[in-house]
């Protein structure tokens, strides 16, 4: 259970004066049941190259493995692939169309076939574990506030039971309570079933808090692929590519310049807390 | 997906016809178009096509990019084809089979319909190619300001051209993200009969109509907070002035439209391919 992508290359526009070179032999590899982060400025090629995962754009050239199966090859199921590897857009709760909550999370099991029992069952199970409060599965979702809107839309991906959970930006335009709800909802997720979550950001420190391993794109080419506190530590590359490392780097990196032996390494504020009371000890 | 529509689409390129000011580009895309319905003989055609494909040259818009914005207005050829070649009755009777009739009249008809009608899109998006929406909008403006007089509300008119304008881009944009983000929810937007394909462009509709209405009002807002009030006082920051290179372009044209009458009308030529 794993996603492979192997030289991928990806063109806007080819031939006219629009073209874009948007993706720049990516090679990757994602083993199931990770919690991956992927990080870079606008226009570095991540939103691109999550649309490549579940097929919804077609790579230019290279190939991507779902499975250890070509997903470009002929008679591939690409419906399947797409119920496997669920993808939530960025502001997913433009996507809402239905006339409540519930109907609008059941599309995605109805589009799978399911009967109308399942389907429920489906989206309640959806969107307990998005943690949207039940009176509001018979509202409108255009009646819902910002956050509720975005957790009904991405119960509407998760009623799909997808494999892989890709997520654009989840907590663009939300207020930092939002933010650190929708997070830890994921963080959630993740934990409880098995699913390997890929979460798209630009936010350091919302990645470095969650994410098992980050990859960092710059100008649609893999700059990092590596475990967190290994990629913090170019934190100066990070920083001339118009990204930067978690505040903590540069706390721990000052105070082991100013001689308090700490380890540089910590991603989190609650580690480096802990790190530094042990220092001072 | 939708991005391939280049019909009507800006093409930043750097020619001397982008840097015309959009006044003579507008009257001169009338002109020509007038033009092709002047003349009634193989060297008109010729002059015509002639010129077009200089202008052609001259934007430094690939022809293949053009040809490609034709591909959207393919039906609205083959009906004119169509409807001429049956439906003209005029001279010898080429072939005859049930209730299909060609006539020589009807052959001649549909193949000058359709080259005039190729000719008029290829002109007018040569035109939209080269000239950017808020050049064109502006254009537009000074040119029916006369109008102000008899109480048409022109600029009125020219923004909201203008807005439509700026809006065809975001709303396609728009569309192939909903597109995409229910096709990531397994909607099946191809296959099916009529009424099931039309039954599923409702999650696609639905959160169009939506997104629509909030740009709008965002937009509404934005301009109310720039304190726009209309057009009256108001002045532009890069106002429109005819240059050498302009006046050259307008006296190009006249000779061209001129030329076209009279050679259409004139040359001995006169005779018909058939």
């Amino acid at each position: 259970m794993s996603i492979r992508l192997e030289n991928l290359n990806y063109v806007y526009s080819p031939g006219t004066a629009y073209e874009k070179h948007a993706l720049k032999d990516v090679s990757l590899t994602i083993p199931h049941g990770e919690f991956v982060g992927i990080i870079g400025h606008t226009g570095s090629g991540k939103s691109t190259l999550i649309q490549h995962l579940n097929g919804l754009i077609r790579a230019t050239s290279g190939q991507i493995y779902y499975n250890e199966e070509n997903i470009y090859q002929d008679g591939y199921n690409m419906k399947e692939l797409r119920s496997q590897v669920g993808l939530v857009f960025q502001y997913p709760e433009h996507q809402l169309f239905e006339i409540d909550v519930m109907t609008d999370v059941c599309f995605g099991p109805k589009n799978q076939g399911l009967t109308l029992d399942e389907c429920r069952e489906r989206a309640l199970e959806a969107l307990r574990l998005v943690g949207l409060k039940e009176k509001y599965y018979k509202a409108s979702p255009f009646e819902l506030s910002g956050g509720q809107k975005r957790r009904a839309a991405i119960a509407g991906v998760l009623a799909m039971r997808p494999r892989v959970l890709v997520l654009d930006e989840p907590t663009a335009g939300l207020d930092p309570k939002g933010r650190d709800d929708i997070l830890e909802q994921i963080a959630y997720l993740h934990r409880q079933t098995d699913m390997t979550v890929i979460l798209v950001s630009h936010s350091m420190e919302d990645i470095a808090r969650y994410a098992d391993r980050i990859i960092v794109m710059n100008h649609g080419e893999v700059m990092y692929n590596d475990e967190p506190k290994k990629v913090f530590a170019h934190f100066r590359e990070l920083e001339e590519v118009g990204l930067a490392a978690p505040q903590v780097t540069y706390i721990m990196h000052d105070l082991k310049e100013r001689g308090l032996a700490v380890d540089t390494g910590v991603t989190t504020v609650e580690e480096a807390a802990d790190e530094i009371m042990a220092a001072m000890r | 997906m939708i991005r391939d529509i280049t019909i009507g689409q800006y093409y930043p390129a750097k020619s001397v016809l982008h840097r015309l000011d959009p006044r003579v580009k507008l009257v001169s895309t009338l002109l020509y178009l007038i033009s092709l319905f002047l003349f009634k003989s193989i060297p008109g055609y010729i002059m015509a096509t002639l010129f077009l494909f200089g202008v052609i040259r001259v934007s430094k818009v690939p022809f293949k990019h053009i040809v490609k914005g034709l591909r959207a207005v393919v039906m609205l050829l083959m009906i004119t084809v169509i409807f001429n070649l049956f439906l003209t009755r005029d001279g010898a009777v080429l072939f005859h089979k049930w209730i299909f009739t060609i006539t020589e009249g009807g052959l001649r008809t549909a193949v000058y319909m359709t080259i005039r009608l190729i000719y008029l899109i290829i002109g007018s998006s040569l035109m939209t190619f080269t000239t950017t929406p808020n050049e064109l909008t502006d254009g537009i403006e000074k040119l029916l300001y006369p109008l102000n007089k008899l109480h048409v509300p022109v600029h009125e008119v020219a923004m909201m051209m203008s807005i439509a304008l700026r809006f065809i881009p975001i709303l396609l944009e728009e569309t192939d993200k909903i597109m995409k983000a229910q096709i990531a929810r397994g909607a099946d937007l191809e296959s099916g009969n009529m009424i099931q394909r039309a039954k599923s462009m409702i999650p696609i509709l639905v959160p169009l109509f939506v997104s629509a209405f909030r740009r709008a009002n965002d937009l509404a807002m934005a301009m109310e907070a720039r304190c726009y009030r209309g057009g009256e006082g108001r002045t532009k920051m890069n106002p429109l002035h005819y240059k050498t290179r302009d006046r050259i372009a307008y006296i190009v044209v006249i000779v061209y439209v001129i030329g076209v009458f009279f050679v259409g009308r004139y040359v001995p030529l006169g005779i018909w391919i058939f």
